[in-house]
C-alpha cells in the first residue's frame, strides 16, 4: 500500500460539511493561507484536487514514451545521456505526483488503474508521434515550455503539497527546456536538411501545444471553481497568449517560421495567432490522436509485464516481516 | 550515404579502453531500452539511473581511448562508426533484456564482477585509467547492492519470480566465463601494471554470488562450459541489432553536428 495514514476521515466528506465550515475554508484561501492534508477541506476542493494532480502525474509517465522512443537512437554520447536523464526527471515527477495525490486519500494504485482503464486522462500532447530527432528540441522547447507557462502559477496552488512538488517541477522543466531550446539551436545552426527537419517538426508540433492550455474560456468546465479555490490563478486563454508572446522570438531567433500565417502583432506587442481546430483536440481527447492507443497498450503492457515483479516483491516484503515478527518472539 | 566504419589503430592500450567502454555502453543501452518500460516506476528510475553510469563511464573510456590513439577519433566516432566485429564487449551484456529477471540477473553478474574489477584498477599505474576506476568502483557497489536485493526478492518471492530469476541464471550462466578470460596483448599490460588480471576475483566474484543466491534458494549451475568471443569481436546476432538502432542517426546523417 502506497497510501499515507493521513486523517482523511470519512466524516470529513459524509455531509458534515456545513457552510460555518465552506466559508471558512474561503476565508482561509483568500488570506492566500496552504491547505495542508490534514486541514478540512470541501469534499469537491479534494476531488478536484485529486483529479487535476493525478491527470498531471499521469501525462509525466505517458510522457514519457514520446521521448523515450529516441533514447536508443539519440545521435551522440552527450545527447543520449541528457535525454534518459531527462525522462528520468519525468518519470521522477510522476512519481511525486502521485505521493501528492495520495495525501488526498487516493492511493498510487487507485489512480494507475483508473488511468490504465482509460478512465483518467493525460495531456493529449502526447498522442503526437516523435518521428525525428527534432521531435526531441521541439518537445523540449515547447511542450515543455507550455508545461512551465501552465505549472509557474501552480507554485502558488492554494494546496500545499501541489504547490510545493511544482516548485521542483518547474526548476526540472526549466532545464529541460532549455535543452530542448539547445537541440533546436544545434540543428539550426546545421546543414539545410537538418534545420528542415526542424521547421518540419515545429510544424507539426505548433498547433497540438497550443491546445495544450485547454479549451477556450468561454467553454472551460473547470475554471469558475479553480479560480475560487485559488488553483487556477490564470485562465487557459491567458497563459496561451503568455505562451506565444514568450515563443514567437525564440523562434525568430532559430530562424523558423511559425505555422500561422495569419499570426500578426497587435500595437501593445502581442502576438495575435489565428483559430485553433478544437475539432482536433476533441479528437485526440476522445482517443481518436495518432498515438493514443500506442501510449495506452505501451502502459497496460508495461503494467502487465510488470505484475509478477511486483507480487514477488510484495510476498518477499511480507515473508521478511513475518520472519522479523517470528525473530523477535523468540 | 552510408558512412563507412572508421578505422581504429587497436594498440593495446587503446585495446583495452576500448573493451571496458563498450560493455559500459552496451549495458547501459540495453538498461535504457526499459525506460518506461519498468514494472514499476521506482524501477525506470533505478534502471536509468544506472544505465546514466554506464554510459557516462562508457563516455570516459572512449575519450581515453581516442587520446591513447592520438588520431582523430573522439568518444561518438568510436561509438557510433565502428561496425559489430569492431566492438569489443562481453557477450554477457549484449544480451536481450528478456523479462525483468534476466535483466537483474545480467547486471548482477556484471555489476558482482565490475565492483571488484574497479576497485583493484585503482592501482593501476596509468592514472587516467585508476581515476576512472575510482569513480566506476563507487557506481558498480551501488548497481551491485541494487541487483543483488533484486535477486534475494525474486528468488524469495513468488513461485513464478523464483522460476524465472533461476531460469534467469541458468542462460546466462554461460557468458560468465569472458570476463575472467585475458588474452596476451592484456597479459602485458597486467606485468605493466596498467590492468590487473581478472582471474585473481573469481574467488571472490563467487563467493559474492553464493552468497545472495544462496540467500534468495536459488542454484548456481555446475555446467562450466563458457562461452568466449566478444573481446575478438565475435558477437551474438543480438548485437547488431542493437548497434543497427544506436549507430542509426550517424550513419544516415554522416558528419554533422547534433
Amino acid at each position: 500500500m502506497y497510501t499515507q495514514a493521513l486523517n482523511t476521515a470519512e466524516a470529513d466528506d459524509r455531509g458534515l460539511e456545513d457552510a460555518a465550515r465552506a466559508a471558512q475554508f474561503q476565508v482561509r484561501i483568500d488570506a492566500e493561507e496552504r491547505i495542508e492534508p490534514n486541514d478540512w477541506m470541501p469534499a469537491a476542493y479534494r476531488k478536484t484536487l485529486t483529479r487535476q494532480i493525478s491527470q498531471h502525474a499521469h501525462s509525466e509517465i505517458v510522457g514519457m514514451l514520446p521521448e523515450g522512443n529516441w533514447i536508443t537512437r539519440a545521435p551522440t554520447l552527450r545527447r543520449k545521456a541528457a535525454l534518459l536523464a531527462k525522462v528520468q526527471d519525468e518519470c521522477g515527477h510522476g512519481l511525486y505526483l502521485y505521493a501528492a495525490a495520495e495525501t488526498l486519500g487516493s492511493s498510487r494504485e487507485e489512480l494507475v488503474d483508473a488511468m490504465l482503464a482509460g478512465k483518467a486522462k493525460y495531456s493529449s500532447i502526447f498522442n503526437y508521434p516523435t518521428l525525428t530527432w527534432a521531435d526531441i528540441g521541439t518537445i523540449g522547447w515547447l511542450v515543455d515550455g507550455a508545461a512551465i507557462m501552465n505549472q509557474i502559477p501552480l507554485c502558488r496552488c492554494s494546496y500545499g503539497p501541489y504547490a510545493r512538488a511544482m516548485i521542483r517541477v518547474c526548476k526540472e522543466e526549466s532545464f529541460h527546456q532549455r535543452q530542448g531550446y539547445e537541440i533546436m539551436l544545434t540543428l539550426c545552426r546545421g546543414s539545410d536538411e537538418q534545420k528542415a527537419t526542424a521547421q518540419d517538426a515545429l510544424n507539426r508540433w505548433w498547433w497540438p501545444v497550443l491546445m495544450m492550455f485547454g479549451p477556450p474560456d468561454a467553454t472551460s468546465q473547470h475554471s469558475d471553481t479553480s479560480t475560487r479555490w485559488k488553483i487556477k490563478r490564470f485562465s487557459n486563454d491567458e497563459l496561451r497568449q503568455k505562451f506565444v508572446d514568450a515563443t514567437v522570438p525564440q523562434a525568430q531567433y532559430l530562424g523558423l517560421t511559425i505555422p500561422d500565417p495569419g499570426m500578426t502583432q497587435d500595437a501593445d506587442g502581442h502576438w495575435r495567432y489565428s483559430e485553433i481546430d478544437w475539432t482536433e483536440f476533441k479528437q485526440v481527447l476522445a482517443g481518436n490522436g495518432p498515438c493514443n492507443r500506442d501510449r495506452m497498450a505501451a502502459r497496460r503492457k508495461a503494467h502487465a509485464e510488470g505484475a509478477w515483479v511486483r507480487e514477488a516483491a510484495a510476498a518477499y516484503a511480507a515473508k521478511r516481516a513475518q520472519r522479523q515478527t517470528a525473530q523477535a518472539a523468540e | 550515404m552510408p558512412v563507412a566504419n572508421i578505422q581504429v589503430s587497436e594498440t593495446l592500450l587503446v585495446l583495452y579502453a576500448l573493451r571496458r567502454a563498450d560493455d559500459a555502453l552496451i549495458l547501459g543501452h540495453r538498461l535504457s531500452e526499459w525506460c518506461g518500460h519498468a514494472p514499476m516506476l521506482e524501477e525506470d528510475m533505478a534502471l536509468s539511473n544506472i544505465a546514466l553510469d554506464l554510459i557516462g563511464q562508457a563516455r570516459e573510456l572512449y575519450t581515453y581511448a581516442a587520446k591513447a590513439e592520438g588520431k582523430d577519433n573522439d568518444e561518438d566516432k568510436l561509438a557510433y562508426l565502428r561496425d559489430v566485429r569492431q566492438y569489443r564487449n562481453l557477450l554477457l551484456v549484449e544480451q536481450p533484456n528478456g523479462d525483468f529477471a534476466q535483466t537483474l540477473v545480467r547486471q548482477f553478474f556484471y555489476s558482482a564482477f565490475a565492483d571488484l574489477y574497479w576497485r583493484a584498477m585503482m592501482t593501476s599505474r596509468d592514472t587516467t585509467l585508476a581515476a576512472i576506476a575510482a569513480k566506476s568502483e563507487k557506481e558498480s557497489a551501488y548497481h551491485l547492492r541494487h541487483a543483488s536485493e533484486w535477486i534475494i526478492r525474486l528468488g524469495d518471492g513468488t513461485d513464478e519470480s523464483h522460476a524465472r530469476a533461476q531460469a534467469a541464471i541458468d542462460h546466462l550462466w554461460a557468458f560468465t566465463g569472458e570476463m575472467f578470460a585475458v588474452d596476451e596483448g592484456e597479459r602485458a599490460l597486467i606485468h605493466a601494471g596498467i590492468a590487473i588480471d581478472p582471474a585473481t576475483l573469481r574467488g571472490r566474484w563467487l563467493t559474492t554470488l553464493s552468497d545472495v543466491v544462496g540467500e534468495a534458494a536459488l542454484v548456481l549451475p555446475q555446467n562450466d562450459w563458457m562461452q568466449q568471443g566478444g573481446r575478438a569481436g565475435r558477437h551474438s546476432e543480438h548485437l547488431g541489432h542493437l548497434l543497427s538502432e544506436l549507430q542509426s542517426m550517424q550513419r544516415t546523417f554522416p558528419g554533422q553536428t547534433w
